[in-house]
């Protein structure tokens, strides 16, 4: 179970949204996080919220998965918009003491939640459909710019593949030092929070000692592939945008279109 | 000249603060030539590791000097060249692997040395090809076995097409079955695309296997020549605490005891060959004094 963690939450499928180039994808995300923000009449939400509702079912990606993220945060999206429902103005519909609901109130908690779950349900087709190295290339290339002003963005995007490669290794070294703990007598799992943090020690003590160890073997075989060395660096997998990629973009843009304009000419209650 | 020389090198550790350093290596002189298959032995301590970290210029020598193909390993301008003429295979194939998918962590030499897309992709391919790895290229790293892990990293090595790759034990961490696999593999390299294998090991068995064995003791090298001549030396090596394969030893052992055996026996088939014949020619001597 703890190796799952590796892939992330990638779904690994052949989808419209899998073949989609990442940098295309992560940029059409980040658009639709933003108007989901903009958003503020019901239409407009309702057509973002349909639009995210169709990538879902475009993704291939069974809707559970997209329920159990959403189970994740479901505290914090009731709690927020519990929050909201007293923070309304205008005529109440209930007053209870100091606490007082109004229609505004029930209009910010409903707008909150819808909010907060899109926005999870969107990055999650994001992760869903996208393999973390996908990602980190996509990332490397989108910051790519940022060299100019002197950001090591090839060293930041190969200590985010470092790290994506190392999660499994190490968990499987932790796992191998609690057993080994535990052979010694250690007892890991009872006694308070306190006592339990503190039966962590003689495990993390051995990991971090060996975590170096493996960087300085990790370092040498790297500058033994020539790491650093040559000031031009390729890569072997290419991403082109491709014909999916634009009509996705067109069909972002049409809903983002749409989305201004009914803010602008609908009342909020529309 | 040879591929890689090495004339009279000494090497000391950086001491660690109040230590005296201490010389690994006290002059050590090696000739290896293009093509060849050559078996570094010693027991632990002796500065074997050490060499093969001073032959693709991860570390410079404190005294004399090591050439690769004419370029000294200190020349820091030319250190790429000898960086991609002699590669290093690590002990523990899971820290020499960088990236989370077999073909991108092949890929990541090539990248390093700004090759074009289309030629990474054919290097990386006739790479995992080589050590029959191709057909796992989508896979993730952490889910091979041992000695298919130690595959990829030669691969990512092969795909920098190197004249020369140097092993530090590179079947230490491996059950039976992988250290199997990654000496075919390594054998493959060197018969089939003449690639210079210096192998570190102290498996004797493996080293039955190169062209020339070259044994180390406390930073000296103490003998050489094919596995033939050194490992009939069997006493020599004993006095220095070194293993002998097991048919060596028994062999030697049957030598000591009078019998006529020959030197020089190296592998378990030449020994039964041996047995055989020294059983039979006592069966038919019993059979002679019975009659």
């Amino acid at each position: 179970m703890l190796r799952d963690i590796t892939l992330g939450q990638f779904y690994p499928g052949r989808s419209v949204l899998h073949r989609m180039d990442p940098r295309v994808k992560i940029l059409l995300v980040l658009c639709t996080i933003v108007f989901i923000f903009v958003a503020s009449t019901f239409s407009s939400l309702g057509l973002i919220v349909a639009l995210v509702f169709l990538s879902m079912c475009l993704s291939g990606v069974p809707l559970r998965m997209y329920g159990k993220s959403l189970k994740a945060i479901l505290f914090v999206v009731l709690f927020t918009s519990v929050l909201n429902l007293f923070y309304g103005s205008g005529d109440p519909v209930l007053q209870w003491g100091f606490m007082r609901i109004t229609v505004d109130g029930i209009r910010r908690a409903v707008f909150v939640a819808v909010r907060i779950s899109t926005l999870i349900v969107c990055s999650a087709i994001l992760t869903f459909t996208t393999s973390p190295t996908q990602l980190t290339d996509a990332l490397e290339r989108l910051l790519r710019p940022l060299k100019k002003l002197k950001v090591p963005v090839h060293d930041i995007a190969m200590m985010m593949t470092i790290a994506l490669r190392f999660v499994p290794t190490l968990l499987e070294e932790t796992d191998k030092i609690m057993s080994a703990q535990k052979a010694r007598g250690a007892d890991l799992e009872s006694g308070g929070v306190i006592q339990r943090v503190k039966a962590m020690v003689p495990v993390l003590i051995p990991l971090f000692v060996s975590a170096f160890r493996r960087a300085y073997d990790l370092a040498m075989a790297m500058e033994c592939r020539c790491y650093g060395i040559s000031p031009r660096v390729t890569k072997m997998r290419q991403l082109h945008v491709g014909r999916v990629d634009l009509w996705a973009c067109a069909v972002v843009a049409l809903v983002m279109a749409a989305v201004v304009a009914g803010n602008l000419l609908l009342p909020v209650w529309m | 000249m040879s591929f890689i020389e090495v004339r009279g090198v000494h090497f000391a550790y950086d001491p660690t603060e109040g230590e005296i350093p201490r010389e690994v290596l006290h002059g050590v002189d090696l000739q290896i030539e293009k093509g060849e298959f050559v078996a570094l032995l010693g027991h632990n301590g002796c500065g074997k590791s050490t060499m093969a970290k001073l032959l693709n210029g991860m570390l410079h020598p404190t005294g004399g000097n090591i050439t690769v193909g004419g370029v000294d390993t200190r020349d820091d301008d030319h250190i790429y060249e000898v960086r991609c003429r002699v590669g290093l295979i690590q002990q523990n194939p899971d820290n020499q692997l960088v990236a989370s998918i077999v073909e991108e962590d092949v890929a990541f030499g090539p990248e390093n040395l700004g090759i074009e897309p289309a030629e990474i992709r054919r290097r990386v391919d006739d790479a995992l090809k080589s050590v029959d790895m191709y057909e796992y290229r989508e896979h993730a790293t952490y889910k091979l076995s041992g000695g298919q892990k130690q595959r990829v990293a030669i691969a990512g090595i092969i795909a920098m097409q190197p004249e020369c790759i140097v092993l530090d034990e590179p079947t230490a961490m491996l059950d039976p079955r992988g250290r199997r696999e990654v000496m075919d593999t390594i054998q493959a390299l060197n018969r089939e695309k003449g690639i210079t294998v210096v192998l570190i090991t102290h498996y004797m068995d493996e080293a039955v296997q190169a062209g020339r064995v070259v044994v180390m003791d406390e930073g000296e090298i103490l003998m050489q020549g094919t596995p033939r001549q050194v490992f009939s030396q069997v006493d020599r090596l004993k006095q220095h605490a070194l293993d002998v394969p097991q048919a060596a030893e028994l062999c030697s052992c049957l030598q000591k005891a009078g019998l006529p055996v020959p030197d020089g026996v190296l592998n378990e088939e030449e020994c039964v060959a041996v047995l055989r014949q020294l059983l039979g020619s006592a069966l038919e001597t019993g059979e002679e004094a019975g009659q």
